[in-house]
C-alpha cells in the first residue's frame, strides 16, 4: 500500500501543519511516512505546499508528480493540482477561495466551503482542519480518530486548549464530504 | 525507543549532540540552517560550545583548533559555504585530526539556488582541498540513515584521524520522517596520544600540517595512503534492492537513490528484471560489488542530481564490460520516479552501446525534450 497526498494553499493557511498532523497520525498507526515541504524564499501570503507519502514499506520518492489525493485551499493551488492529479484521484477544494468548477471529469472534486465552516466554528484558522476532515472521508487508511489522537499527542501544551475546536472542525469537514459523496452516488 | 517524526536537519544535529559533540562552529546557509539553529539552543544548555562564526572560513579554522584538542567537533554548511571551507579542510586533513562535516548540497555552481542537488560529489569524493589525503564521505537517503551516519561519522573520523563528511541535500534536510534517535551518550573525552590538550607534567606535542622538509611530507603522505587503504578495506557500505536476479542495475546515492527505488519497484511490476545499488559510502566507493555485478548485468543506469559525477566511478568499476547509461537532473531539479522508469524501460527494450558517451547521449535526450 502506498498513498500520496499534496496539501497546498497560501502561506499562513496552516498547510504545512495540516500535513504534519496527517504524518503523525500515519506514524502512530504504524505506517512509514514522509512529509516534505516546498521550501524556498517564501513568505506569508505566498504559496506553500507539502507532500505526504504513507506506505507499509520503505518509501522511495518523497515527491510525487501526479498525486492521487490533493487538498487545494486557494485558487492557485486548485489551478495547479487539478491539472496534475492522477485520473481517478480525489481533490478537496476550498470552495470559499475559488470561483470556478472543475475542468476535469476523470477525478472526484469535493468542493467544501471550508472558510465559512471554520468561521461558523468561531475561528477562520480552522480552515485547514475542515479541509483535512473532508480528505479523511476518502482515505480509509486513516480514521478521523487516528488524526484526532495524533493532534492530542503532538500538539504543544500551550495549544492544547484548542483541541476541541480542531476535533469539531475535522468532524464537520468529514461529515460534509461524506454527504457530498453520498449525494453524488445517489444522483 | 519510540519513533518520532523528525526533520532531517534537526535529526542530524541532535544525533551529533547525543554522539558526544562538544563544539560546533558554523555560519547559517539554506537549506541546512536548522542544524545551526538546533545546536544554538542545545549545546549551550548542555554547557558545550556553540559559535556562530563571522564566516565559513573562520568556522572551519575554529573547528581545526578544537579538533586538535581531541574533542568531538563539527561544522555544517551548504555548497557555497563548503567551498569556502576547502583550505581549512586540507589543513585539517594534513594535520590528521578527526573532524565531522555536513554538506546539505544545493543547486550550483556559484550562488546557484537553495533547491536540492548532488553536484558536490566530485568536490567531496575526489577533490575538496589541495593535496593528497583520504576522506570518508557518507550519503544518507533517509532521516534514519542521516541519524545513524552522523553518529558513525564521529567514530570513523576518530578511528582514522581523518575528515568525515556527510553529503545530504535539501530533500533530506527538509523532510520529516519517523526515526529513532540514539540514547544520549555520556561525554567521554578521550585523552588521545596526539591531542594538544595541555602539556602539564608531560612532554609537549605539536600538531601541524607543515612538513617543510619534503622527505618528511612524503612520509606523512604515504602514512595517509596506508590509512586510506585501511578505510577502503573496512568501511564500504551500500544497500541492494532486487539485485539477485537483476539484468539491469540502477546505481544512485542519497535522494536520487531512493527516488530510483520507486522506479525500480514499478519496473519490476512490469516484469523488467531490474535492481538498485545504493552506495551509502561514496568514499570509499563500493567498487568490489560493482565489479561483481559488471560480470553478470546487461546494463547499468546511473541516476544522480548532477551531470554525471559518480557516473565516472561506476564506469571505473564496470571497465567497459557492460553498457553504462546515465540519467540526471541538475541545477536544483529533482527527478520524479516516472523519469527514471522511462530510462529503465528504454534500456530494457533497445540495444545499448558499450562505447557511446553516456553523458553526451543523456544531453541529447534532455535537449530533445
Amino acid at each position: 500500500m502506498q498513498k500520496e497526498l499534496i496539501i497546498a494553499g497560501f502561506g499562513g493557511q496552516g498547510v504545512l501543519f495540516a500535513g504534519q498532523v496527517l504524518a503523525y497520525a500515519a506514524m502512530d498507526s504504524g505506517f512509514e511516512v514522509t512529509w516534505i515541504p516546498s521550501y524556498g524564499p517564501e513568505m506569508r501570503g505566498g504559496t506553500a505546499n507539502c507532500t505526504i507519502v504513507i506506505a507499509d514499506e520503505e518509501i522511495g520518492s518523497p515527491l510525487v508528480q501526479h498525486p492521487p489525493y490533493a487538498v487545494a485551499l486557494n485558487l492557485p493551488s486548485f489551478d495547479k493540482y487539478e491539472a496534475e492529479m492522477q485520473a481517478g484521484g480525489v481533490l478537496v477544494v476550498n470552495q470559499s477561495m475559488v470561483d470556478r468548477i472543475s475542468r476535469r471529469t476523470d477525478i472526484t472534486c469535493i468542493f467544501i466551503p471550508a472558510n465559512e465552516i471554520a468561521e461558523a466554528l468561531g475561528d477562520k484558522k480552522l480552515t485547514n482542519m475542515v479541509a483535512m476532515g473532508a480528505m479523511l472521508a476518502c482515505l480509509p487508511e486513516l480514521s478521523l480518530k487516528d488524526v484526532q489522537t495524533a493532534l492530542s499527542n503532538h500538539l504543544s501544551a500551550r495549544h492544547k486548549h484548542l483541541l476541541p475546536k480542531n476535533f469539531e472542525a475535522l468532524q464537520r469537514g468529514c461529515d460534509f464530504a461524506r454527504e457530498h459523496l453520498a449525494a453524488q452516488t445517489a444522483s | 525507543m519510540t519513533r518520532e517524526l523528525i526533520k532531517g536537519n534537526v535529526a542530524m544535529a541532535e544525533a551529533a549532540v547525543r554522539a558526544g559533540l562538544e563544539a560546533y562552529f558554523g555560519y547559517p546557509i539554506t537549506p541546512q540552517t536548522e542544524i545551526l539553529e538546533h545546536l544554538a539552543r542545545r549545546l549551550p544548555e548542555l554547557g558545550r560550545a556553540f559559535v556562530q562564526a563571522e564566516s565559513e572560513v573562520a568556522a572551519i579554522n575554529m573547528v581545526y583548533g578544537a579538533a586538535c584538542t581531541g574533542v568531538r567537533v563539527m561544522s555544517s554548511s551548504s555548497s557555497p559555504g563548503v567551498s569556502l571551507m576547502m583550505e581549512g579542510i586540507s589543513y585539517i586533513a594534513g594535520t590528521e585530526v578527526p573532524v565531522v562535516l555536513i554538506n546539505v548540497m544545493r543547486g550550483g555552481p556559484g550562488l546557484g539556488n537553495i533547491a536540492p542537488a548532488q553536484s558536490d560529489y566530485n568536490q567531496a569524493v575526489h577533490g575538496g582541498g589541495h593535496g593528497d589525503f583520504p576522506r570518508i564521505v557518507l550519503a544518507p537517503a533517509s532521516v534514519q540513515e542521516a541519524i545513524d551516519l552522523t553518529v558513525a561519522s564521529f567514530d570513523l573520523a576518530e578511528k582514522y584521524r581523518c575528515v568525515t563528511m556527510l553529503i545530504a541535500d535539501g530533500n533530506i534536510g527538509q523532510m520529516m520522517e519517523p526515526a529513532e534517535l540514539p540514547e544520549m551518550r555520556p561525554l567521554l573525552r578521550k585523552d588521545w596520544p596526539w591531542a594538544t590538550n595541555g602539556a602539564l607534567g608531560r612532554p609537549r606535542r605539536i600538531l601541524s600540517s607543515i612538513y617543510i622538509d619534503p622527505p618528511a611530507e612524503e612520509v606523512a603522505n604515504l602514512r595517509m595512503l596506508k590509512t586510506w587503504l585501511e578505510i577502503q578495506k573496512n568501511e564500504v557500505r551500500y544497500k541492494e534492492y532486487f539485485i539477485e536476479d537483476a539484468d539491469f542495475v540502477v546505481v544512485g546515492f542519497g535522494t536520487a537513490g531512493r527516488i530510483a527505488l520507486s522506479a525500480v519497484r514499478t519496473a519490476r511490476q512490469q516484469g523488467i528484471k531490474v535492481g538498485l545499488l545504493r552506495p551509502i559510502t561514496v568514499s570509499p566507493f563500493p567498487f568490489a560489488v560493482l565489479d561483481e555485478l559488471a560480470s553478470r548485468a546487461q546494463g547499468f543506469l546511473v541516476t544522480e542530481m548532477n551531470m554525471g559525477q559518480m557516473l565516472q566511478d561506476v564506469q571505473l568499476a564496470v571497465k567497459g564490460r557492460a553498457p553504462v547509461e546515465f540519467y540526471g537532473r541538475t541545477g536544483g531539479m529533482v527527478p520524479f520516479p516516472g523519469e527514471i522508469l522511462k530510462e529503465i524501460q528504454r534500456m530494457a527494450t533497445t540495444k545499448l552501446s558499450l562505447t557511446a558517451d553516456p553523458r553526451q547521449a543523456w544531453l541529447e535526450r534532455m535537449l530533445a525534450k
